[in-house]
């Protein structure tokens, strides 16, 4: 019956590396603004400066038919 | 016929702000713009390819208010070096508090900033926080530059020593969060090695037994080491205060835990306690951060020196000079230019001083000064530029000695909590249980029953769920507060707010709305008359005009348009149609225009034509909304007063609508409205101040409760321990029935926390509290502590309808 020294020496060991790995996400500031990386990764990438006048158009039109998402994550910001 | 008006109503919108832009023409790509600033704006932001700025929300801008603010001082190092957050050979790191950003928009464009200048190497917005942390190359952009940008684009930041000083307490935040974590991971792997022994273990997985035993006492280690420090350290400097504060009977509760399970443990008796030691000390931190919560985007600790500029422009030897707040020094000539606070009380060497004391003494008219005249710190001039010179130091001038004030800094009312005045009684009943059951078991003859007893006392009867009622009501009751309006600054304000006994009020801003005023013309002007004055007052930008402007607005007709428009700086306006002239402005305009003396009569807007005296508008500022019905709901429960800083023009009004004359009081200093809290509270009143500017500053931190009304929250305003939007005025009465309702929920959860107590103390003082006993009864007790007070606390929010 050894083994369940070696599963709970295991189940500890993850253990521990989850909560190091909480550590570090803590200490690397990951946690200071839960905020803006959600609005941030919505944005299009529009560094392409080659077609960007054709890409402007495309997305000026989608944006007047459809209600850009980004739309509503200023509703929320409002309340 | 309607639809197409109500179309055209909504396309006659600024393309930028969202503004009404009527009677604009400032048209590009077929976008309309309410103003220059708006189109500009516009233009910039098209010429670097970020017009998605207005894709991802339709008008995020906001008006651009042509502020000419001198930046001159960021170029000064001195200056440079308190603002920056990092500094090598070739970049520099900045963090603004831009208080304009609203919407995914601005941290767009904000992220964006490296297109329009090459030198800006990136920018990260924190948007709860309202900052932006600029990284850039200071060889090809300076400080200064970099701010004109930003204002350039509509996010103007707020510069002040203060807010960037304030950064530095984040670390103690994320040390709580590690603690937490480490005490959680400690309770959920020291319950699940706990559970085969709860369960029962077969003979032959008896030997595991020891093993087990061991982990938990590895785990509890850590947790009454790092986790449950602060409880040891803050108990021990209670005691040698020789005071008991609730964290007294938690440090020996804790205490008590490891040695019992040391023993049990060690002793080979049992497995000991560690599972309810980590929970316990996981509960009391997640309780603790609870109630620690801040609000990024507000200060409730500023002072005078968050309204002051950083700097100041100095002149030296005909030279100007920024220098820095604290370089003043007597003697200095300074030059104070439109819109610029005076901050130093100074002599007034050059120029027309119109100044506007509305910060400092509440009255909201500005005050003309003639040559050398004392200049009291904190005014604002309002017109051209003036020179002063310095005749007291900052920290020796007037305003700010008030804030310096000794007297009352260290009369901070001791206030005590609930909790503190439990644990003071708590203490001493749980030691003499403890020590009636020892001596009972050692009169019996069983030691050993003794001693279980007499730990198992202090473990079950630990105030675990006492030291949660208050953070968890306390903070429940600070989010619903939240919800409307109501910034408290923390927790024990709840408690503070429930137990006060006057209300003292300050007139204007607090009672009177900044934002609604009243305008009565007194005299006689014909409908062509005002449709004159209307388009007059339409082309000048001075707040006044403005808002003469919208009481005639129904006046205001294209059809008229002036030959000739003249603006008086600091004075007036001159305007002439066709064969009428008229002057709109100060009395020595007037005077000036109709040659001849003028009739004795109290206004701010004086308009004469072609020469002749027509009259003067007079400004009334409005009650707020809600006023008569905020006093009439309080006034049978609290003592009212009313503290201005104004004439007693007003007395008559406000003695109909506070029901007791006799304590409204006029012309008072701030030095006036600090002694009269002192003498209030000297008769044992405990007294709630509202106020709004700095002239309330000290009366709002002598006050046990002192809130500062705010119209944008933003805003600057005085130190205190509430910030109440302009909005929520009305809601106040409720707010203070529900802190008191927040303290009876406090007290239920009590007496809730005191029955688990009092069945656990049963087991406990005949020695029979097992492990496993323990180990339930503290999560539940825990457990319905929290449920019951979050539940209860909005139960009675509802019931306050908040």
């Amino acid at each position: 019956m050894s083994a369940i020294y070696f599963l709970i020496a295991c189940s500890i060991i993850v253990a521990v590396i989850f909560l190091a790995a909480f550590f570090w996400a803590n200490k690397s500031g990951q946690y200071e603004d839960t905020y803006t990386p959600s609005v941030r990764i919505l944005f299009d990438q529009d560094n392409l400066e080659s077609n960007d006048d054709t890409e402007e158009t495309t997305a000026s039109k989608n944006s007047e038919n459809k209600p850009h998402p980004v739309v509503n994550a200023k509703d929320q910001i409002s309340d | 016929m309607e639809k197409e008006k109500l179309l055209e109503k909504k396309d006659i919108v600024c393309f930028h702000c969202g503004e009404e832009a009527l009677n604009t023409n400032y048209t590009v790509d077929q976008h309309l713009f309410c103003c220059v600033g708006c189109q500009s704006v516009y233009l910039l932001l098209n010429q670097y390819k970020l017009s998605n700025y207005y894709k991802y929300n339709t008008h995020p801008g906001k008006t651009n208010s042509a502020n000419d603010t001198n930046l001159d001082y960021l170029e000064e190092p001195k200056i440079e070096q308190q603002l920056i957050d990092f500094k090598n050979d070739e970049i520099t790191i900045i963090t603004f508090y831009v208080p304009n950003m609203h919407c995914s928009s601005c941290i767009w464009l904000l992220e964006n900033l490296y297109k329009i200048n090459n030198s800006i190497v990136s920018s990260r917005t924190d948007f709860m926080k309202k900052q932006v942390s600029i990284t850039y190359k200071h060889g090809g952009i300076t400080l200064k530059a970099l701010v004109e940008l930003l204002i350039s684009i509509g996010y103007e930041p707020t510069i002040s020593l203060q807010d960037v000083v304030k950064e530095k307490k984040k670390n103690h935040d994320s040390r709580l969060i590690r603690q937490i974590a480490l005490a959680g991971f400690c309770f959920g792997n020291s319950m699940m090695i706990s559970f085969p022994e709860y369960f029962g273990m077969a003979s032959f997985e008896r030997q595991y037994s020891s093993l087990f035993g061991y982990i938990n006492l590895g785990l509890a280690i850590p947790s009454l080491l790092y986790c449950g420090r602060d409880y040891f350290t803050s108990a021990w400097h209670s005691l040698r205060q020789k005071r008991l504060n609730l964290d007294v009977p938690l440090a020996l509760g804790i205490f008590i835990l490891f040695l019992r399970s040391a023993i049990d443990i060690i002793g080979g008796h049992g497995i000991g306690f560690s599972d309810t030691l980590c929970g316990l000390i996981f509960f009391l931190l997640i309780g603790k951060w609870v109630q620690q919560r801040t609000y990024y985007h507000l200060s409730f600790e500023r002072d005078y020196r968050s309204y002051f500029p950083i700097a100041i422009t100095k002149i030296e030897n005909g030279k100007h000079q920024s220098v820095p707040l604290a370089d003043i020094q007597v003697g200095n000539r300074l030059l104070i230019r439109n819109n610029e606070v005076i901050p130093a009380d100074s002599i007034l060497l050059q120029g027309e001083a119109s100044i506007d004391f509305s910060f400092v003494t509440g009255e909201s008219q500005p005050v003309s000064k003639t040559l050398g005249e004392i200049v009291y710190a904190g005014g604002k001039q309002m017109g051209q530029a003036i020179e002063v010179e310095v005749v007291k130091s900052v920290s020796q001038s007037y305003l700010t000695r008030l804030w310096n004030d000794e007297q009352y800094q260290n009369e901070q009312n001791q206030f005590e909590s609930f909790s503190n005045m439990v644990s003071r009684y708590f203490t001493p009943v749980l030691l003499t249980i403890a020590i009636a059951a020892t001596s009972y078991w050692m009169y019996a003859g069983d030691a050993t029953k003794a001693w279980s007893a007499f730990t198992a006392v202090l473990i079950i009867a630990c105030p675990c769920a006492l030291a949660l009622s208050s953070p968890f009501t306390l903070s429940a009751a600070l989010s619903i507060f939240d919800k409307n309006k109501f910034y408290l600054k923390n927790t024990l304000t709840v408690e503070k707010l429930a137990t006060i006994s006057q209300i003292i009020f300050d007139k204007t801003g607090t009672i009177t709305s900044p934002k609604a005023v009243d305008i009565v013309f007194e005299g006689h002007l014909t409908d062509l008359e005002k449709i004159m004055v209307a388009n007059t007052c339409q082309n000048s930008s001075h707040p006044l005009s403005r808002e003469i402007h919208k009481s005639l607005a129904s006046y205001d007709s294209d059809m008229v348009q002036p030959l000739h428009y003249e603006e008086v700086i600091g004075s007036g306006i001159k305007a002439t149609y066709g064969i009428h002239q008229i002057a709109i402005g100060s009395r020595s305009l007037i005077a000036k225009e109709t040659g001849s003396a003028m009739p004795q009569q109290t206004g701010s807007v004086f308009v004469s034509i072609d020469g002749v005296y027509k009259g003067c508008f007079l400004l009334n500022q409005q009650w707020r909304k809600e006023l008569n019905d905020v006093i009439g709901s309080l006034k049978s429960k609290y003592d009212l007063h009313m503290l201005s800083g104004d004439g007693d023009q007003l007395k008559n009004v406000l003695s109909l609508i506070f029901p007791n004359a006799q304590q409204l009081h006029f012309q008072q200093s701030p030095q006036d409205k600090l002694r009269y809290i002192q003498v209030q509270q000297s008769k044992g009143q405990r007294v709630c101040m509202l106020g709004d500017g700095l002239n309330d500053a000290a009366a709002l931190k002598q006050a046990n409760v002192g809130i500062a009304i705010s119209d944008d929250i933003n805003n600057f305003s005085p130190g205190c321990d509430a910030i109440l939007d302009g909005s929520s005025f009305g809601k106040l009465p409720r707010f203070l029935s529900f802190s008191k309702d927040t303290i009876k929920v406090i007290h239920s959860s009590f007496v809730i926390s005191m029955c688990y107590n009092v069945v656990g103390l049963s087991f406990a003082v005949q020695g029979t509290m097992s492990p496993l006993f323990a180990a339930i009864l503290m999560p539940l007790s825990t457990v319905t502590i929290i449920s019951f007070t979050s539940l209860a606390t909005h139960f009675f929010a509802k019931r306050n309808k908040l």
